[in-house]
């Protein structure tokens, strides 16, 4: 185990800042486009919809 | 117009090439790839932060690598099989191919600002700047543009398969910078450290680290399959929408 508490874990050696700091922006950019890929499904199938009522 | 067709031992292989066939077998996969990258990426950041011991050198500030490398590799083999099914697009003109290309671009893009967001914050403490007009860095920054001049050229062309053809065109024109990033820590000398892992050395890393690494690895692939596939079933119902299947799709379907 290479932490003793979880202030420690956060701190890491210091180097907090950057650790974190790649590792936030990469789960944040990550989750965005998740985000991002489901808007475009639902807006594709509600295009869709929409075109199908008048066919 | 004729279907494009390439028989080999009694099978056309691009029936497997049509939208149609291709939609559900893409849904039925995305959640096994999904599953398995979340799975992985726990892993990998278990053993990457409970497992992997402080780097004597480095101290802590070593664990960027189990989002730098995974990026940096993804980045590069994001844009090779996508300017692959780009020329693939142009070379038979199938539909799909060119879908693909279009849906590896956004994720590929995302994966290169990862690999320089995450060098950035690892050179200002190793190095002392965030960033240097290094051959590997610059090279990186240069595919960054690639994928986005790939998405802004298809995005300003209305007809798809015209979108398809011109972005295949910068798709292939670009992978000529794919070796120039590879190969730049050895052609020039850079500031960026060689390579670590390769196929024909063991890696000069301790073997927790390597694991770490290499779990990480695996869910960025994982990831970028999923999503992939996703994002192409989006733009067949997008482009697609004439056709009889898909509309029976679409009320089937629920988003």
């Amino acid at each position: 185990m290479n932490w003793n508490s979880w202030a420690e874990f956060w701190a890491m050696g210091g180097y907090g800042l950057y650790v974190w700091g790649s590792y936030g922006v990469t789960t944040a950019l990550v989750a965005v486009e998740i985000v991002m890929l489901r808007v475009r499904r639902r807006n594709a199938l509600a295009a869709l919809r929409g075109e199908g009522g008048h066919r | 117009m004729n279907q494009p067709t390439l028989v080999i031992g009694n099978v056309n292989w691009f029936k497997y090439a049509s939208p149609q066939t291709f939609y559900p077998l893409a849904g039925a996969a995305i959640p096994w790839f999904g599953w398995a990258a979340a799975a992985l990426c726990a892993a990998g950041l278990y053993v990457g932060f409970f497992v992997a011991p402080t780097d004597f050198q480095q101290g802590e500030s070593y664990r960027i690598i189990f989002i730098h490398v995974p990026a940096a590799w993804m980045s590069m083999f994001i844009y090779v099989v996508m300017a692959f099914w780009a020329g693939v697009g142009l070379a038979f003109n199938t539909r799909l191919s060119g879908m693909m290309a279009s849906a590896l671009a956004p994720t590929g893009a995302l994966f290169t600002f990862v690999a320089l967001w995450s060098g950035a914050l690892w050179g200002k403490p190793t190095w002392g700047a965030w960033w240097v007009w290094d051959a590997r860095l610059t090279s990186e920054l240069i595919l960054l543009f690639l994928y986005f001049g790939f998405m802004a050229l298809q995005a300003a062309i209305d007809d798809p398969r015209r979108a398809d053809r011109a972005g295949a065109v910068l798709a292939l024109v670009g992978v000529v910078n794919i070796p120039i990033i590879y190969f730049s820590v050895q052609w020039w000398n850079t500031l960026h450290q060689g390579a670590s892992v390769s196929l024909t050395r063991a890696p000069t890393m301790a073997a927790t680290m390597f694991t770490g690494m290499i779990l990480m690895a695996l869910a960025a692939w994982m990831y970028s399959i999923a999503a992939a596939l996703h994002r192409s079933r989006s733009i067949i119902l997008e482009r697609e929408r004439n056709a009889d299947w898909i509309g029976q799709a679409a009320r089937r379907e629920r988003p």
